[in-house]
């Protein structure tokens, strides 16, 4: 397949960006997105041109490193991470539009890469259980009902990667919050701080410049792990209980 | 990049040029762009709760003013004798118009709350996401668009219809107070009454058909189980208020109301 | 110098691990350890590199006990680290199921699936503190697998007998490191961690013999760095990426522990790789990296290749007469669930004879005919859904209908740092957890013991150990960027990056890095010879003398550059390589994931040679060949029997 790339091309966080066209001849259905982008910088590297910069690791859809925006769509047009996005998504002569995250609280660091540390701060904020190592009381002591460890992992599952910011109209990170609160805040070892943890992660998350929520679901339609939109119900219900029960 | 809260940030934009290493040494990850604070009204669910609240106050008054709004199909008598009572709700136990004047004055600060938040929210947002995608998709932020200017369209609509209707400012024909019935009638009897009115109304079914179900979320209702039955409700919510305001245009139009 | 010309050294004599019986010599060692004062622990700075299971259990751990951790990561992010990628799960000894397991058998299984090749006193440590790791983690809020009953679900896992392996879902790793993340972020915001993301470690700083540093660099502002400590701990995992296709994240390397490696840690057992038989396979030149399928698909499916060579008819069209069930042929008696090394040895002999499936015949089929047949459609996508599904987005073949494609690849790597039973390698101050050092694995890892081994050291060895070295050495004397030692690692560190960037050659990067990965997985991977190993010794000093000539990295130092980056991991893959053949080629028996084709039974088996090979190899770097030390490896309590499948 020959492809046209129009790709984000920022030289670093303060210089002028913009989108730059590049032919991509010998596609293969095959490859994975990223495979491709990585023919290309093979190119661009013989041609002693900047090599395009993106973020990536796994490639298989867990670490969350990844973070492009295809055609308008986090992660491509297929429900994955951009690792997991395969050329057989696409046809011989598409043009395709290939750009990094957008969010005020995600700075554009170089081409395709985005600062996301803002999400690391908002887990400082509150996203743990306070269980220093060696304190711990046999794992039997506390049962938890399964129907509750379901709900935890299903939130729990979240890889981090800032699709649902990048979706979101408004750039809000409620659901990436609203997934980390939902998992920790169900368990019977995360009640003692159920209400600080909501209380502070909020706090942070919009300290940090995301937008609110406005319930578009875009967020949900991109999560590559199905973090479900009803999560962000669950959370503000559990801050307007914090907001009642801390004075 | 040092993640935790960082002490110096001034430098932190242009790092990677070939600055000095000093330079470079202050270039820590983004900051937080303000303190993080508890505080109800600082945070972006609590506003979200105050614009749910409010404007859940405006729909239980909607709910209101449809049912009355139909008395019209049942002659000027019964209308006009609803519209007084209206004045003398509350009594004896409150003074004449005191019902009125607070109903008034809750669905004032009900409507205030609700812009301000909205403003303020939606100021934010836009902040929140500065940059457009070059690839624009068709049909995203649907339901956030046709909330802010369905809330400005309602906005614009409120003012016009409490000037038409009642205090008679830009009433069109002799404006008579205790007098309703005819009124209505002169309102709809010209074509831009019933177009603004009409698409006020049709705006109006939008933004609760979203509104009512967003608010159940803010609140924390929400939830997998009731997915179906919120929706349900939001959905006949705005049908019901939709055709029980168009109804009264509609009817002056055929002349079923005369 | 050539490699080939490496002499033997003194033996390594004492490993620090207590004497007395084998169940008590941790707590002995707790007890004879010496203690930092709290008040003290403050104002130690220890360094920690990496922040997997390992690293982030390490650095939480000690900031919670009062030190001042330093700590670094390549990724974003802590919460990126590779661990995150493993799937199935993690063994303890808890006998939930009250089915005969212990802390001996965990012990005795880990030895013998380790076929002799790990050190006993580290693997019953190992399987006691397995126990803790669980409660640790589920006080910390990781969602296991819960019965209805609330409590906790394990299952059965690499042909052990007993259900140990407690899991979530097929994230494990994932929801074990997001644990340990979670526990590190606490600590980042009380301020006791200083945590550098995009960060990555160049060089180790050896100050009068002790290790006080490291050298780092920004990724994002390309600088360079220098940061001191009390102690350096290396968790930054495996070397599998030698290889250039592995299961390994792309970013995952060697250059931690190869730096260390040539400023005075010894490396054992570089050829120990793991390498794991239900892979997808390649599909074209392009391939990046491998994607690792979970090995319990082979409990229903059925492995076969067609009897003639080059049969390139679908697999629909071959009949069941035409087929070789080959793992059922050879092993009728374990059939497709024999272990990982000889699964992966059998694929790679068919397709050598050029039976191979797929592109390229790098491939044998898993089907599953039989068992939806067998069980339903509706069982077999319960039992095995996601992986199906995961299989099909990657390959757009759907295994319902025609069977799955697999090829083994390289995916652990046992090997590492050799480190006494403190954790400590043999430069002192320096600490090695994690996959990083060589382990306790031996010469195979059993499925779902990495998650515990990586636990095990970063919750509970590490801090226990590394608080006796801080006692013995209080105070250090402060490290300045003008001490000659610190000048010389900065130099040389930034006079490598300015070669790369200044040679602008005609190849990249990956061009290198790809030739480099063939000759490994050609004559280094699943079956080595005496020849081949001696070819690859020859190939490997060629491809490095061209490297230096032809390379090409566009760009500065002074950004984001991944190209430099890159090169730079290569730069440390090519020497690595070249250790890893040594040592493939100087340890000439088979065991465990190290088959040497000169080496078998008469069946085809590995044969092991205690009397000559009973040892760990731990390799000292000198510049020119190397030295090897030789720890004698003592069997008291598992004994040494030959392997049999048949």
């Amino acid at each position: 397949m020959k492809l046209n790339l129009r790709v984000w091309r920022q030289k670093n966080s303060g210089a002028e960006g913009a989108m730059v066209t590049y032919e991509v001849d010998g596609v293969s259905p095959d490859m994975s997105f990223l495979e491709m982008l990585d023919t290309l910088n093979e190119d661009l590297i013989l041609r002693g041109e900047d090599p395009v910069a993106f973020d990536h690791d796994c490639r298989e859809g867990i670490c969350g490193a990844c973070s492009l925006v295809i055609d308008g769509d986090a992660h491509g047009p297929e429900r994955t991470t951009t690792c997991q996005l395969h050329m057989r998504s696409f046809r011989d002569g598409d043009t395709i539009d290939v750009e990094p995250w957008r969010a005020s609280a995600f700075p554009v660091v170089k081409d395709l890469v985005v600062d996301r540390t803002a999400f690391d701060r908002i887990i400082q904020a509150g996203g743990y259980v306070t269980a220093p190592t060696g304190s711990a009381p046999e794992a039997h002591a506390t049962a938890v009902p399964k129907a509750d460890a379901d709900f935890a992992f299903e939130h729990a599952e979240c890889i981090g990667c800032g699709a649902c910011v990048a979706a979101c109209p408004n750039g809000s990170a409620m659901l990436f919050t609203s997934a980390k609160v939902n998992h920790l805040n169900v368990l019977p070892q995360g009640a003692p701080e159920r209400e600080t943890r909501v209380l502070d992660m909020v706090a942070q998350m919009d300290a940090e410049g995301f937008g609110g929520c406005t319930l578009t679901g875009e967020c949900a339609t991109a999560c590559p792990k199905g973090i479900p939109l009803p999560s962000i119900a669950a959370m503000n219900k559990e801050w307007l209980r914090a907001r009642r029960k801390v004075r | 990049m040092a993640l935790a809260p960082s002490k110096d940030t001034a430098a932190a934009k242009d790092t990677a040029a070939k600055g000095s290493a000093s330079d470079r040494e202050a270039a820590p990850a983004r900051p937080p762009s303000r303190t993080p604070t508890r505080g109800f009204w600082s945070s972006t669910i609590g506003k979200k709760t105050v614009m749910a609240v409010s404007g859940l106050v405006m729909l239980a008054y909607l709910v209101a003013h449809v049912a009355g709004n139909l008395k019209v199909f049942f002659g000027p008598e019964e209308f006009n004798a609803y519209g007084h009572w209206l004045r003398v709700m509350g009594a004896p136990v409150l003074h004449h118009q005191w019902g009125l004047w607070i109903a008034r004055i809750a669905l004032l600060a009900a409507v205030g709350a609700h812009a301000v938040s909205a403003y303020q929210l939606s100021r934010r947002d836009i902040k929140a996401r500065p940059t457009r995608y070059a690839h624009r998709r068709k049909g995203s932020s649907y339901a956030t668009r046709t909330m802010r200017w369905g809330g400005i369209i309602l906005a614009l609509f409120i003012v016009w219809h409490v000037l038409d209707l009642t205090t008679g400012t830009v009433h069109p024909g002799g404006f008579e107070e205790g007098r309703p019935y005819q009124n209505v009638i002169d309102t709809f009897s010209t074509w831009y009454g019933n177009t603004i009115y009409i698409v006020a109304m049709l705006a109006v079914g939008l933004h609760v058909r979203h509104g009512f179900w967003s608010a159940a979320q803010t609140l924390g209702v929400g939830n997998a189980r009731r997915e179906r039955a919120l929706r349900l409700t939001a959905n006949l919510l705005a049908l019901v208020l939709t055709a029980g305001f168009i109804a009264v245009p509609v009817g002056v139009m055929t002349g079923v109301v005369n | 110098m050539s490699y080939l010309d490496f002499r033997t050294g003194e033996p390594i004599a004492d490993t620090k691990a207590p004497a007395g019986p084998i169940a008590e010599r941790w707590d002995t060692r707790r007890f004879e350890a010496k203690l930092v004062n709290p008040a003290n622990r403050r104002k130690h700075r220890i360094i920690v590199v990496g922040t997997g299971l390992a690293g982030g259990s390490a650095g939480a751990t000690l900031a919670e006990q009062g030190y001042h951790v330093v700590q670094f990561c390549f990724q974003d992010s802590p919460r990126r680290a590779h661990s995150i990628a493993a799937q199935g799960g993690i063994n303890a000894a808890k006998n939930y199921r009250n089915d005969g397991d212990s802390v001996h058998r965990l012990f005795y299984d880990t030895v013998k699936g380790g076929d002799f090749r790990a050190r006993e006193s580290n693997v019953h440590r190992l399987a006691q503190i397995s126990v803790e790791i669980i409660d640790q983690c589920v006080a910390q809020g990781v969602p296991f697998a819960r019965e209805y009953g609330g409590l906790l679900d394990t299952r059965s896992f690499g042909g052990v007998q007993v259900s140990r392996t407690f899991y979530a879902r097929g994230q494990t790793g994932q929801q074990l490191l997001l644990g340990a993340y979670q526990a590190l972020s606490r600590q980042i915001a009380a301020g006791n961690v200083e945590m550098h993301a995009r960060t990555e470690m160049l060089d180790l700083i050896v100050v009068d013999g002790r290790a006080r540093g490291i050298v780092a660099r920004d990724l994002i502002t390309g600088e360079v760095s220098t940061h001191y400590a009390d102690a350096v701990v290396l968790a930054s995992g495996g070397y599998g990426n030698v290889f250039y296709l592995s299961t390994n994240a792309m970013n995952s390397n060697a250059t931690a522990v190869w730096r260390a490696h040539r400023r005075g840690a010894y490396f054992a057992n570089p050829c120990f790789t793991q390498i794991h038989p239900t892979c997808i396979p390649r599909t074209g030149d392009h391939q990046s990296k491998l994607t690792l399928m979970s090995e319990s698909l082979r409990n229903d499916g059925r492995i076969w290749v067609p009897k003639a060579k080059g049969d390139t008819r679908p697999a629909a069209e071959i009949p069941e007469d035409e087929r070789d069930y080959y793992l059922e042929r050879i092993y009728p008696s374990f059939g497709n669930l024999v272990p990982r090394d000889i699964a992966s040895r059998a694929a790679k002999n068919v397709c050598d004879e050029g039976r191979g499936v797929g592109p390229g015949g790098q491939g044998v089929y898993l089907d599953f005919a039989d068992a939806i047949a067998r069980m339903g459609r509706k069982a077999v996508e319960a039992k095995y859904g996601n992986l199906f599904d995961m299989y099909e987005r990657i390959t757009a073949e759907n295994p319902y209908e025609v069977p799955m494609r697999i090829y083994p690849a390289v995916h652990y790597t046992m090997g590492g740092l050799w480190v006494d039973y403190d954790l400590q390698t043999t430069v002192p101050g320096l600490f090695a957890i994690g996959e990083a050092n060589f382990s306790d694995h031996g010469a195979n890892r059993l499925g779902a013991s990495a998650l515990m081994q990586g636990l095990a050291d970063g919750y509970f060895v590490l801090p226990a150990t590394i608080n006796d070295y801080l006692a013995r050495h209080p105070q250090a004397e402060p490290v300045t960027d003008e001490h000659p030692a610190v000048r010389e690692a900065l130099a040389e560190t930034e006079d490598r990056l300015h070669l790369l960037l200044s040679v602008d050659g005609d190849r990249t990067p990956d061009s290198f890095h790809r030739e480099l990965g063939e000759v490994m997985w050609e004559f280094c991977g699943m079956a080595r010879t005496e020849e081949g190993l001696r070819t690859a010794l020859r190939r490997i000093p060629e491809i490095r003398e061209e490297f230096w000539r032809r390379i090409k990295v566009p760009g500065t130092g002074a950004e984001l550059n991944q190209s430099l980056e890159k090169a730079n991991r290569i730069v440390d893959y090519l020497e690595l390589a070249e250790l890893m053949c040594l040592d493939a080629l100087n340890r000439a028996e088979s065991c465990g994931g190290h088959f040497r084709e000169e080496s078998q039974t008469p069946d085809g088996e590995a044969a092991r040679r205690d009397e000559e090979f009973a040892y760990a190899a731990a390799w000292e770097f000198t510049g020119g060949a190397p030295v090897l030390h030789k720890e004698d490896l003592a069997f008291e309590y598992v004994h040494p029997t030959q392997r049999s499948y048949a």
